[in-house]
């Protein structure tokens, strides 16, 4: 099978139409409203903007609750998928429909769910404050925890996928030797699903960073403490459209750039 | 690997998304422009853009309205009033603008898409705490105290910009929790019980019927909201924006919106 794509690469043959002309099509509706931005972008007051201490206060909180809203993903969500593909048990199917609801649902209504349960007068929000003294609503931890809501399905669904398409005779080979489930999870299926993992993590890192709804309802909008970009923005662009697009530039520009650098390093190594 | 493609290839896709594109801004225009205002036939949808703080008064407005002219139909597009300035100065099909602070109505009247517009209501704010009062706020000052869990609108939009008024006229400082986008969201923190106070508009509280407490505060006068009203140069209803605004101005209209606790300005 692989020998006999080689033998056609040889012959440089023109992509055929019908596959070429919707995917450029594709990729201009991709495309082009990047490309409103940037016309639109008012450069000659770009420096001044981006020099304004909020920029890079909401910049900076973006990155960090993103990247915390990631590991804690990978940290539930990765178990999560092996317990789907790898295990059987009752109602598995309602169980993995249930992990794609917050993807389905609009983000603010995830919001207000997260607010019944975890807000101070929440299922479990009342419990935690009477308890420990933890109340999540309008603190940094809030903005992790609703962003990670929104973006962990990404990576249960990445995941799940990689680890059913893996050969499972490397792990029966491995349990036959005598290891352990866990050993075997550890040593030989996690290193065979790791591009996976790392594809999942990159979209769910991305959608924590561009996670709106379900931020400023759970979490709220205080310079500092949970005002991301995407709220930055918006609020941006209730008087100043200009600035909107300045900040939605930095946005795009420090993700491409983080992407593009964990892409050479990690994606594409065989 | 430098594959040439027929230049076409790209031109056309090209082509078919801006084509596209174009579709979806002429559509709602289309619509609307379906029934031309100069034509035999009369227009018969009016859409009216008006502040949040509206939606109870002006939906019953609507009805009003869609009562006494027989076969109109009137579609409202309700949001902060920032929001909706920026939609028109981009061009969205409105008839009828109604915001709840001048400077948004300055974004269109600077745009020449509105002029001469007039004040029909005044608008208050109120101190809201949940039904239960669990932190016992009974007047302003009770929001400076850092036990006390505030949200108020964000500064940018007209609630938030009258907060900040009524507190520095009380000569207050207060550390609020959160800085919501519209007075609603502010609204619905108090309602879900999540914070102890907020500051929103009197008509809030009334119309979140009996699920928030309102409380009045006399540096409230200090920060009043003048709503502008105005029909737009461009409205493609034509006539039947200006009769909208003649509703909304009338005593008919007055009388609405006094019981949903406006006040005449």
């Amino acid at each position: 099978m692989g020998a006999a794509t080689e033998h056609h690469r040889t012959a440089p043959a023109r992509p055929p139409w019908v596959l070429l002309v919707p995917a450029l099509a594709g990729l201009a509706f991709l495309v082009l409203p990047l490309a409103g931005l940037l016309v639109r972008a008012p450069w000659s007051t770009l420096p001044a903007r981006l020099a304004e201490p909020y920029v890079l206060e909401a910049l900076r909180l973006s990155l960090v609750t993103a990247t915390i809203a990631t590991a804690m993903s990978l940290l539930l969500g990765v178990p999560l998928a092996w317990l789907l593909a790898r295990t059987d048990f009752p109602g598995r199917r309602l169980v993995r429909a249930l992990v794609t609801v917050p993807l389905v649902l609009p983000p603010v209504v995830g919001g207000v769910a997260l607010l019944l349960v975890l807000g101070r007068r929440g299922l479990v929000g009342q419990w935690l404050e009477s308890a420990f003294g933890i109340t999540l609503p309008f603190t940094t931890a809030g903005v992790v925890v609703a962003e990670a809501f929104v973006a962990m399905p990404f990576l249960v669904i990445s995941v799940e996928g990689a680890l059913r398409a893996a050969d499972r005779r490397y792990e029966e080979a491995a349990a036959t030797l005598g290891a352990s489930r866990w050993t075997v999870f550890r040593r030989v299926t996690l290193p065979m699903v790791m591009p996976g993992v790392v594809a999942g993590a990159v979209l769910c890192w991305a959608r924590a960073l561009g996670e709106f709804g379900a931020t400023i309802t759970f979490a709220g909008n205080f310079p500092g403490t949970t005002r991301t970009m995407p709220l930055a923005v918006y609020l941006a662009l209730e008087t100043e459209p200009e600035a909107a697009i300045v900040l939605s530039l930095v946005l795009l520009a420090v993700s491409v750039v983080i992407l593009a650098s964990l892409r050479d390093r990690w994606v594409s190594a065989p | 690997m430098s594959r040439r493609f027929p230049r076409w290839t790209v031109a056309l896709p090209v082509a078919l998304v801006l084509g596209l594109a174009g579709c979806g801004s002429a559509a709602p225009a289309g619509s609307a422009a379906a029934t031309p205002a100069g034509g035999a036939e009369r227009a018969k949808e009016v859409t009216v853009f008006a502040a949040a703080s509206l939606t109870g008064a002006f939906t019953a407005l609507g009805q009003h309205f869609e009562a006494a002219h027989p076969g109109t139909s009137v579609k409202f597009n309700f949001g902060s009033s920032a929001t909706l300035a920026q939609q028109i100065a981009q061009g969205a099909p409105a008839d009828v603008f109604a915001a709840a602070s001048p400077a948004t109505m300055k974004t269109v009247t600077d745009a020449s898409l509105a002029s001469s517009p007039t004040t029909f209501v005044r608008n208050k704010l109120q101190i809201a705490v949940p039904s239960d009062n669990p932190a016992k706020v009974d007047e302003l000052k009770d929001l400076a105290d850092p036990k006390v869990k505030v949200a108020l609108c964000a500064e940018q939009v007209p609630c938030g910009a009258a907060a900040v008024k009524a507190l520095g006229a009380a000569g207050l400082k207060v550390k609020p929790v959160t800085l919501e986008q519209d007075v609603k969201a502010t609204l619905t923190k108090v309602e879900l019980g999540e914070v102890d106070a907020a500051l929103v508009y009197r008509t809030d509280v009334i119309a979140s019927a009996g699920k928030v407490q309102g409380i009045a505060f006399p540096e409230a006068d200090k920060a009043i909201n003048d709503y502008p009203i105005a029909a737009l140069a461009k409205a493609p209803a034509g006539e039947l924006a200006q009769q909208f605004v003649g509703l909304v101005l009338s005593p008919q209209g007055r009388d609405v919106l006094t019981k949903a606790g406006f006040e005449a300005p």
